[in-house]
C-alpha cells in the first residue's frame, strides 16, 4: 500500500495540471458528485460534526489494521473537499493517522476551506480523523 | 452627491480579491468606511489622544468635546428629545443585553415577552435568558411566507400579560420593514415597553424615536459606515432612570464609599470605564458623512437598486429569493434550486463577490422556510447597478459550474 506520503505527492500532482480557479473548482465538485453517499443508517447525530455553513457526517471502523473512513455532506464543495481529505489517509493504519498535518491542502491553495471562519464542519472533521487515529491506536495497544 | 463621488470616499472599493475588482455586498454585515472616518480615528490618535471627562489639561478637554459633539450629532440624527438619552455602548447587542438585564428585578412569573420570529439571535438570546432568570414567558409573533409579520398573531400575542415587546426595524436576514410606529402604539396601549433592534435600520434611512414613540432603540455604528466596537442605545428618559446600572467602574459614580455607592446620571451611570472614544468620534465622521450625501438619497438609492437587483436575480431560472414583503429594505436573500448556498457563496468568493451565505444569526427563519440558510446579497449607499451586474453574471457562471 502507498503511504501517506505518497499519496499527497499524488493529489499535488494531479492539482498542477490546472491553470485556474475555475479548472480546480470544478474538479473539486466532480470529485464531491463521485464521493458515495454515506448509507441512512450512519447519517446518524452521532457521526454528525455540526458547521454554520455545512454539515459533515463522519464515520470510521478499523479492518485488518487499517483505519475505512466513510463521509458525507450536505454541500458539493464540501463533499469534494472530504473526498481529497480523505484520499491520504484512507485504510492506514492508526498511528500514521493521528500523526497526519494535512499539509498538501496548502500548495493547492484550499487551505482556507479549513478556516474556523469558514464553520463548514471539515475542520472539526480533520480534527476527528486524527483523534479516530489515536483512539484505535490505544484500542489495538 | 453623485455614485462615483460617493464610490471615490471608499479606498476598499479599489482593491482586488482572487485577481478581480472587489465587489462587495455584504453591507448588512458591515459596511465599509469613508476616507473621513478612517481620518478623524487618525487626528484623534495623532492630535489629541486623552481620558474623556477626566483630565482639566487641555487635550482631555478637545477629546471630551469631540466625544459629547458625536452625542449631540446622534440625538440629531435620531431626534431624541435629550442629548442624556444617547447611551454609548459596544454595539446593538451589548444595548439589548443592557436593557434586558435591566429588567430581571421587574418581571416576575405569569410576565409575557413578546419578539418575533424575525429576530436576529442578539434580539433574541436576551430575551431568553431573561425569561429564564425571572420566570417570565418568551413567545413568537410568526410571519407569513412573505417574511412579513402576521399582524393578525401579533394582536393575538399581545395582551395586558405582555410587560415587553422586542422586535427589530429591519430584519437583516429577509429585509423585512416592520410597522414600528404602529406595534408601539398598540404595545403602549396594554402598557408594554417596546424595544426596537434598528442595526439595519439606521443605515438606510432617517429614523426619528420621538415620531416612532419606541421606548428604547439600540444600533451599531459599524453598520453605518462607522467603526466597529461602538454602538449606541437610545432611551426615554423615565425608562433610563428606572433601569439599573449595568456595569459597575468608573465614571458611571458619584460617590464612592467602601460599601455603597450612588450612581452618577444620565448618560454616565450606563457607561461605565473608559469609553470607545475614538469609536465616537469616527462614528462622528460617519454620520456627517451620511448627511453630505442625504439620507432621503441613500434610502432612495438603495430602494432603487433592490428593484433592480430582485428584476435581475428573477430572470436566472432556478433562483428564488426569500423575503417578499410589501415594504423591504436592500436585502436580497436567495436560493438556487438543487443547490447548497455554500457552494454557490464560495464560488461567487472565487469571483471577487462578497456576499453572506448561512443562516444569518435567524435559525428561526431558516427552520420556517425549511432551508438550511440562504444566499445573501445586501446593498449601501455605494452599490452600483454594475456590483449587481457583476452578481448576476457570476451567479450564472457559479450554476453552471455546479449542475
Amino acid at each position: 500500500m502507498e503511504t501517506i506520503a505518497q499519496r499527497e505527492a499524488e493529489i499535488i500532482e494531479e492539482f498542477s495540471f490546472f491553470d485556474d480557479w475555475m479548472d480546480k473548482y470544478e474538479h473539486l465538485i466532480a470529485l464531491g458528485k463521485e464521493l458515495p453517499a454515506l448509507s441512512a443508517s450512519l447519517k446518524v447525530e452521532s457521526n454528525q460534526i455540526k458547521g454554520c455553513q455545512s454539515q459533515v457526517w463522519l464515520h470510521a471502523t478499523l479492518e485488518d489494521g487499517g483505519i475505512r473512513f466513510e463521509a458525507d455532506a450536505d454541500a458539493i464543495i464540501t463533499r469534494g473537499m472530504i473526498a481529497l481529505l480523505l484520499r491520504p489517509v484512507q485504510g492506514q493504519p492508526p498511528s500514521a493517522v493521528a500523526a497526519f498535518e494535512f499539509g498538501f491542502l496548502d500548495p493547492l491553495g484550499l487551505t482556507a476551506h479549513l478556516s474556523p471562519t469558514r464553520a463548514n464542519g471539515l475542520l472539526s472533521m480533520v480534527k476527528q480523523i486524527r483523534l479516530y487515529g489515536v483512539a484505535f491506536q490505544a484500542k489495538r495497544g | 452627491m453623485n455614485l462615483s463621488d460617493i464610490r471615490a470616499h471608499f479606498p476598499i472599493l479599489r482593491r482586488e480579491v482572487h485577481g478581480r475588482p472587489l465587489v462587495y455586498l455584504d453591507n448588512a454585515a458591515t459596511t465599509q468606511k469613508p476616507q473621513a472616518v478612517m481620518d478623524a480615528l487618525v487626528d484623534y490618535y495623532g492630535g489629541y489622544n486623552s481620558n474623556v471627562h477626566r483630565g482639566v489639561h487641555q487635550l482631555s478637554q478637545e477629546a471630551t468635546d469631540a466625544f459629547e459633539k458625536v452625542r449631540l450629532q446622534l440625538q440629531a440624527h435620531v431626534n431624541a428629545a435629550h442629548s442624556h438619552e444617547i447611551i454609548f455602548t459596544k454595539g446593538t447587542t451589548d444595548s439589548l443585553n443592557l436593557v434586558a438585564h435591566g429588567f430581571r428585578s421587574m418581571l416576575s412569573k405569569g410576565d409575557e415577552i413578546l419578539v418575533t420570529q424575525l429576530e436576529h439571535h442578539s434580539n433574541l438570546v436576551p430575551w431568553q435568558m431573561l425569561a429564564q432568570h425571572s420566570g417570565a414567558t418568551l413567545k413568537y409573533v410568526s410571519m407569513d411566507g412573505q417574511g412579513a409579520l402576521n399582524m393578525e398573531d401579533f394582536h393575538a400575542q399581545l395582551t395586558a400579560k405582555t410587560k415587553i415587546l422586542a422586535f427589530n426595524h429591519i430584519s437583516n436576514a429577509l429585509g423585512t420593514i416592520n410597522p414600528v410606529k404602529a406595534m408601539a402604539a398598540a404595545a403602549h396601549a396594554l402598557g408594554a415597553v417596546v424595544v426596537v433592534d434598528g442595526a439595519q435600520a439606521l443605515p438606510h434611512s432617517a429614523i426619528d424615536v420621538q415620531d416612532l414613540d419606541v421606548d428604547f432603540y439600540a444600533g451599531s455604528a459599524h453598520k453605518m459606515y462607522g467603526p466597529t466596537g461602538i454602538g449606541l442605545l437610545y432611551g426615554k428618559t423615565s425608562w433610563l432612570e428606572k433601569l439599573p446600572p449595568y456595569q459597575g467602574g468608573g465614571e458611571m459614580i458619584a460617590e464612592v464609599a467602601m460599601e455603597k455607592s450612588s450612581y452618577a446620571g444620565l448618560p454616565h451611570k450606563f457607561e461605565a470605564g473608559t469609553p470607545n472614544i475614538a469609536g465616537v468620534i469616527g462614528w462622528g465622521a460617519a454620520i456627517q458623512w451620511m448627511h453630505s450625501v442625504g439620507m432621503d438619497q441613500i434610502e432612495a438609492h438603495e430602494h432603487e437598486l433592490l428593484q433592480y437587483g430582485t428584476a435581475l436575480l428573477e430572470a436566472i431560472p432556478g433562483v428564488k429569493i426569500y423575503g417578499k414583503a410589501p415594504k423591504k429594505a436592500a436585502v436580497l436573500s436567495f436560493n438556487v434550486a438543487g443547490l447548497h448556498p455554500y457552494d454557490v457563496g464560495t464560488l461567487l468568493d472565487q469571483m471577487g463577490i462578497a456576499v453572506r451565505t448561512g443562516q444569518h444569526c435567524t435559525q428561526p427563519i431558516m427552520d420556517e422556510f425549511g432551508i438550511p440558510g440562504t444566499i445573501r446579497a445586501s446593498l449601501a449607499a455605494y452599490t452600483s447597478k454594475e456590483d449587481l451586474d457583476a452578481l448576476a453574471r457570476a451567479l450564472e457562471k457559479a450554476i453552471a459550474l455546479l449542475s
